[in-house]
């Protein structure tokens, strides 16, 4: 449990931050985001408590894995967040996600873009094997556009070398 | 004509030594010109440019403008010197009485650059000529551009490539635009658009606006396009925007995939661009009529960031397919691709120069990252900068001169355009207002 509870005081902080990413997917008519459930107020009907809510995803299971430098294998803990990320979306079978994969700023533009691309695939991949259907899962990269930890040192980067499972209320199309 | 043709060729040296290593000794110059380098730094040519003259009322103004941004073209591309207007002895009060040279030669001034300026209305009227100051004698033959005055700058621009073809053979660049992404907000919530400005940062304008992230703009071969990435759906795809009208439209947009790093064919017809599906990214290229698309690499790692030989017949790209990233060469059919890169470090964003001889790249090693040149078969390898943070260069219409990103670090790191010569001289900061990245170098305007 080490890593849960070092991903929930991670996590924790990057709340706000994950619901915005998902309301950039807003235009793309896949994903419905107008569901209560993914916004803020679900964290007064149980939050990280209620194990339905993203909250509890967000923070309890752990919704990101971070990667080694240039790699897009998953890690242990990376892998063990993830088979908790299989068992909630396989519970709460109304949830799609959206798996943005990121890198850190050392490196080109277009190499991370491509980069971000594998670490998203990865986690889409991992959770197809635990049973997610492939329908839910859509991935996205931004490569070194959406930082999170911005000094320019190692302690920031492994941050940022990250994929995070945005999830919320609706039907893949 | 002798000292004119000593002084081109004095000047095309010049240009050469640039190509060459820190070190080079000066030859002694026999004829009037000389040219000293010293640790690689050559002395730059002495000019003047004198006030335009007026030739109608109220034209002063825009002689004393014309003429200061001539001087600031020539001197800013680090080959030419600007002579003070208090060193001058004589003055040119008219555009077409005899030069006294010898008081040009008193203050060293090489070549002297003289015009006039006629404004009626809106428009404006601008001549010149360039004098080999030593040699007495007219370069080429003056010539004349009209135009409004909202185009003042680009009648500037266009004496300013002719004075530098004539003194230095070779084509200029001044009259060239650039797109960008103009970048402001912290580096954890950055807001991008596209912006499109003179080579020198003037007549800046936006392209799109800040709402959707966007990414690494290239023009079309004429300039009347441009091709960038953006996020607007929520996945990276790629559209083409007519410059004129900024009218937009999405080219690839094959659901469950992602397409970004495109770049015109030399003809203008055919994009090439990398495509991800299921993790894999891929080179394809698509012609922008039909928008039917055909894949030219199929490999598990990362192939990505294509660039046209100006020919149109080969593309230069970088992949990772040997562990790191490194540059290749394959067919524009697609096929067998060659590595060129060898040297230690990871090689990314290659371009080819509008010259066909060199490519320009990334390149990181050590923690380090530079922009470089190598001949297109790998071979000699110059790094032209070193920084934390140097990526995505661009070559000037004349493959003289290459533009790029420079990223500093920290917590309030932020981006902005540099130009080098291919020399490694002359590196400086492009104007922008805020922050600013991915520089695509347009043609030379029509």
């Amino acid at each position: 449990m080490k890593h849960l509870t070092k991903a929930i005081l991670v996590l924790g902080a990057m709340t706000l931050a994950a619901c915005t990413n998902a309301n950039r997917f807003d235009n793309d008519g896949v994903v419905d985001l107008n569901s209560s459930a993914n916004s803020g107020s679900a964290l007064s009907d149980g939050g990280a408590n209620d194990p339905t809510s993203p909250a509890y995803f967000q923070h309890t299971i752990g919704d990101r894995v971070l990667f080694e430098v240039d790699q897009s294998s998953l890690t242990s803990t990376g892998r063990a967040t993830l088979n908790g990320q299989a068992n909630w979306l396989k519970t709460n079978a109304d949830y799609v996600a959206i798996i943005e994969g990121h890198a850190d700023e050392q490196g080109t533009r277009e190499y991370n873009l491509a980069l971000g691309a594998r670490r998203s695939n990865t986690v889409r991949e991992y959770l197809v094997s635990q049973g997610v259907p492939a329908a839910r899962l859509r991935t996205v990269s931004y490569g070194k556009e959406r930082p999170i930890e911005i000094c320019s040192q190692e302690s920031c980067y492994t941050q940022n070398r990250r994929a995070v499972t945005i999830i919320s209320a609706g039907l893949s199309s | 004509m002798k000292h004119w043709c000593e002084m081109r060729q004095v000047v095309m040296w010049m240009l050469a030594v640039t190509l060459c290593a820190i070190g080079v000794t000066a030859q002694a110059q026999s004829g009037p010109l000389r040219i000293e380098i010293t640790d690689g730094v050559v002395e730059p040519l002495p000019f003047a440019a004198p006030n335009f003259v007026p030739e109608t009322s109220g034209a002063g103004e825009w002689g004393q403008r014309l003429a200061q941004v001539v001087a600031d073209d020539l001197a800013g591309s680090g080959l030419f010197r600007q002579l003070p207007a208090n060193a001058f002895i004589s003055q040119i009060t008219s555009f077409s009485s005899p030069v006294q040279f010898s008081d040009w030669k008193a203050i060293n001034a090489q070549a002297l650059i003289t015009g006039a300026v006629a404004v009626n209305g809106s428009q404006l009227t601008v001549k010149f000529r360039v004098y080999d100051v030593f040699a007495g004698t007219e370069l080429g033959s003056g010539l004349q551009f009209s135009g409004t005055t909202d185009g003042w700058r680009r009648m500037a621009h266009k004496v300013a490539d002719a004075v530098y073809s004539r003194i230095t053979g070779e084509g200029g660049y001044f009259d060239s635009r650039v797109v960008f992404v103009n970048e402001t907000g912290p580096k954890n919530a950055r807001k991008k658009r596209l912006g499109i400005m003179d080579y020198d940062g003037e007549n800046l304008q936006y392209l799109t606006d800040s709402a959707d992230l966007v990414l690494a703009p290239r023009f079309s071969p004429t300039g009347d396009r441009v091709l960038y990435t953006s996020y607007e759906t929520g996945f990276p795809r790629i559209y083409v925007l007519d410059v004129g009208s900024v009218q937009r439209r999405v080219l690839e947009s094959a659901q469950g995939t992602m397409s970004f790093a495109p770049r015109f064919s030399p003809d203008g017809r055919t994009v090439v661009y990398s495509l991800t599906q299921g993790g894999n990214t891929d080179i394809y290229q698509m012609d922008i009529g039909s928008g039917r698309s055909t894949r030219l690499s199929s490999a598990p790692s990362i192939e990505t960031a294509p660039s046209y030989s100006p020919d149109g017949s080969r593309i230069v790209f970088e992949s990772d397919r040997s562990g790191t990233q490194q540059l290749y060469i394959m067919s524009a059919g697609g096929g067998d691709a060659k590595r060129i890169s060898f040297g230690q470090g990871r090689y990314g964003t290659p371009v080819w120069s509008p010259r066909g001889d060199l490519i320009a790249f990334t390149k990181q090693s050590k923690g380090r990252f530079h922009i470089g040149v190598m001949r297109t078969d790998g071979s000699e390898e110059r790094l032209l900068t070193a920084s934390f943070l140097d990526e995505g260069p661009s070559w000037a219409p004349n493959g003289r001169v290459i533009m790029f990103t420079r990223e500093t670090q920290g917590a309030g790191g932020s981006a902005s355009l540099y130009s080098v010569d291919i020399s490694g001289r002359n590196l400086k900061r492009v104007k922008t207002p805020g922050g600013a990245s991915d520089p695509a170098w347009g043609p030379l305007q029509q």
